[in-house]
């Protein structure tokens, strides 16, 4: 018997697989005209020249990169020096998504446990109430915020009202209500995926975990953790992308100071002051980096035979 | 290590467990000693599976003590407890190969890397899986995934190892197998197993003690003959094997014998159980001990009313003047000779085998 190997696959009748790749079809169409034929397209503008009114001249061009990276003085003939700026904004950014992903991770994980763990109704209930930010929109939340933490807001008001503090706490303008409003629009982000890993974790590993003398840390770090982590790769993904690229936050609480990339492009697209060909190299860069960093991702995946 | 059981491995004692109002277990109350292979055997949501959990740590009971080699378990959590259990559906951590989940018990216990390797390979012996060590649990067969389970409970070296139902998920011919198998395993290594089932035929095959629980409270517990030859009341004797159940009058019972009349005033001499007293009372009789007759000779008549044919032997199923059915097996011989379906037959108890039993 111990030589014989069965493998732990399911069989799969032909019966069900309705007309194949024709089903994909819609979603192919629609990927790739709204999602390959724009990035064809910025990528093609970023080679382009620049219109000053907004737009682009069809005439290859690299000024586009070479001012993302490069400082050649007021007119343009000076020696390259490295262009700190954008690779300033780009890094804040970064650390800023970074700092949401953790956070969400933080404050998501238990809170996906929470649900998963209750029984039937109380569970639909609790997912709910996660979903209920989602009934208004992002622009409107993000503007309560800026309410909620600016000086003479209410939390502030309260506070000094309450004595506890005799000076506002200046919090809006600052990195720290950016990192608020990427915290506060991503977390569900984080907490549903994780919440459908968790829903799905066989709870005997636990038991059979601390049969097997592990305490509660253990159990959590080399069972539970490994088991759920998909979800918790899918909630950090889902956090940290759209956090680097985000631009209603750092506009409306972080002000001029707190730029991100996301603010960066979006300002160049817009009225008649932008550079088309500049925001699209941002956005070929932004677009390389999060790809790059997938990539390395996934090796480090296949390397521990996790695919 | 001795074979003559003499210490209490595990005591349990006066232990009820309450959900809300509904009690799991009942004051219950039993030893089970060390070094041997103990079985918690009843139906489905009896409260057998409560109680393995409850020693396990799994649970907290209600009420009462259970104890390990003489200390109360009372307050450590499963992972203090010097217990391994071997689960329903084994529950191997599917991101570890093999020898990683039987390696985990033991680095928790911080055994040294190069010993807990040792043992592994040990372990994996002795469940016959030292091939399949790399391999991924979804890699293998269920058969080859409850040999890991055992693997990796027995790497510990537990004092006292839990098998939760281990074998249900197997089909009939592999559970035969394994059934043998285990009993080596802890003849070999002298561990407490305490084996959980509501397979009557699993418990009596593979213990050394069986305890029979019915709605969380203890119906009898003893050596797999003394329960079927012997069954305390009603309950056992109908879940453990086939018997036939017959109403009698008692009319007088006298130490472990008593006098009853059938229904068709035929007198009978049968051994009771413990408190029998007189009036209603049943018979339990074990179908191969009862024997048919020409009409109207023996202790019984009735009708033949199906013929189920078993393979090694006959299942004959009788129906009384009363109404009563009864279940008789004959040996299939050349020479026997069968009744047909409709004929009289007369029905002779075998002398001893007639028992009578309490509710």
């Amino acid at each position: 018997m111990a030589g014989v190997i069965q493998a732990g696959g399911q069989t799969k009748s032909n019966t069900y697989t309705g007309f194949g790749p024709l089903l994909l079809l819609p979603s192919w169409l629609i990927i790739g005209f709204f999602l390959l034929l724009p990035v064809g397209m910025m990528l093609i503008y970023s080679f382009l020249t620049k219109e000053f009114r907004g737009g682009v001249i069809w005439e290859f061009s690299l000024a586009a990169y070479d001012q993302f990276l490069f400082d050649r003085g007021l007119f343009g003939d000076d020696p390259p020096k490295i262009e700190w700026t954008y690779i300033g904004i780009f890094w804040r950014s970064i650390w800023q998504a970074g700092l949401a992903t953790v956070l969400c991770l933080l404050i998501g994980f238990p809170t996906a446990w929470f649900i998963a763990t209750r029984s039937g109704v109380n569970k639909s209930i609790w997912l709910f109430l996660v979903t209920i930010p989602y009934w208004v929109n992002l622009l409107i939340r993000t503007i309560s915020m800026k309410f909620l933490i600016r000086d003479t807001g209410p939390i502030n008001e309260w506070l000094m009202a309450g004595g506890v503090i005799s000076e506002p706490i200046h919090m809006i303008n600052t990195a720290f209500a950016v990192q608020l409003g990427l915290f506060y629009s991503y977390l569900p982000f984080m907490v549903l995926p994780i919440y459908a890993s968790v829903e799905r974790y066989n709870f005997a590993l636990s038991e059979a975990a601390a049969d097997l003398y592990a305490s509660r840390w253990t159990t959590l770090r080399h069972v539970i953790l490994p088991s759920v982590k998909p979800g918790i790769v899918a909630g950090c993904i889902l956090v940290f992308v759209p956090s680097l690229g985000a631009f209603l936050a750092p506009d409306l609480l972080g002000g001029a100071k707190n730029f991100m990339i996301g603010s960066l492009i979006e300002e160049q697209f817009k009225g008649n002051a932008g550079n088309w060909p500049f925001g699209a190299a941002a956005s070929m860069i932004l677009l390389s980096l999060v790809l790059i960093a997938l990539m390395f991702y996934a090796r480090s995946q296949r390397q521990q035979g996790h695919f | 290590m001795s074979q003559t059981p003499t210490d209490i491995a595990v005591d349990v004692q006066n232990v009820t467990k309450r959900y809300g109002t509904t009690a799991a277990l009942a004051n219950l109350t039993l030893q089970i000693r060390d070094n041997e292979f103990f079985t918690l055997l009843g139906p489905s949501g009896c409260g057998k599976t409560t109680l393995l959990r409850s020693i396990a740590g799994f649970e907290n009971i209600s009420e009462g003590t259970i104890s390990l080699f003489g200390e109360s378990l009372a307050g450590l959590p499963p992972n203090k407890r010097p217990i391994n259990t071997v689960f329903q559906h084994y529950a191997l951590f599917p991101h570890m190969s093999v020898t990683d989940n039987v390696l985990f018990g033991l680095l928790r216990q911080r055994v040294p890397d190069a010993d807990a390797r040792k043992r592994v390979g040990e372990v994996l012996d002795m469940v016959q899986l030292s091939a399949l060590a790399e391999r991924m649990p979804s890699q293998l067969s269920g058969g080859q995934q409850q040999r890991v389970a055992l693997a990796r409970a027995l790497a510990p070296r537990p004092r006292v190892l839990l098998l939760d139902e281990p074998l249900s998920a197997l089909d009939l011919k592999l559970r035969q197998e394994v059934r043998i198998e285990l009993q080596q395993i802890q003849y070999n290594t002298g561990i407490t197993f305490i084996f959980v089932t509501h397979d009557q035929e699993e418990a009596i095959t593979m213990s050394d003690r069986i305890a029979v629980i019915s709605e969380g409270e203890l119906q009898q517990v003893g050596a797999p003959r003394d329960i079927y030859e012997s069954p305390s009341n009603r309950f056992v004797a109908d879940f453990i094997g086939e018997t036939n159940l017959i109403d009698v009058t008692v009319n007088s019972v006298n130490g472990d014998t008593a006098m009853c009349t059938l229904a068709d005033g035929t007198a009978i001499q049968c051994k009771s159980a413990g408190d029998a007293t007189t009036g209603a009372g049943h018979l339990s009789v074990r179908p191969e001990r009862l024997t048919l007759t020409a009409s109207d000779t023996g202790d019984l008549s009735g009708t033949v009313k199906r013929l189920t044919y078993l393979g090694t032997d006959m299942r004959i199923t009788i129906e009384l003047n009363d109404g009563t059915t009864l279940t008789a097996r004959m040996q299939n011989t050349d020479d026997t000779t069968l009744p047909d379906r409709g004929d009289r037959v007369g029905l002779q108890i075998e002398p001893g085998a007639a028992r009578l039993l309490t509710d």
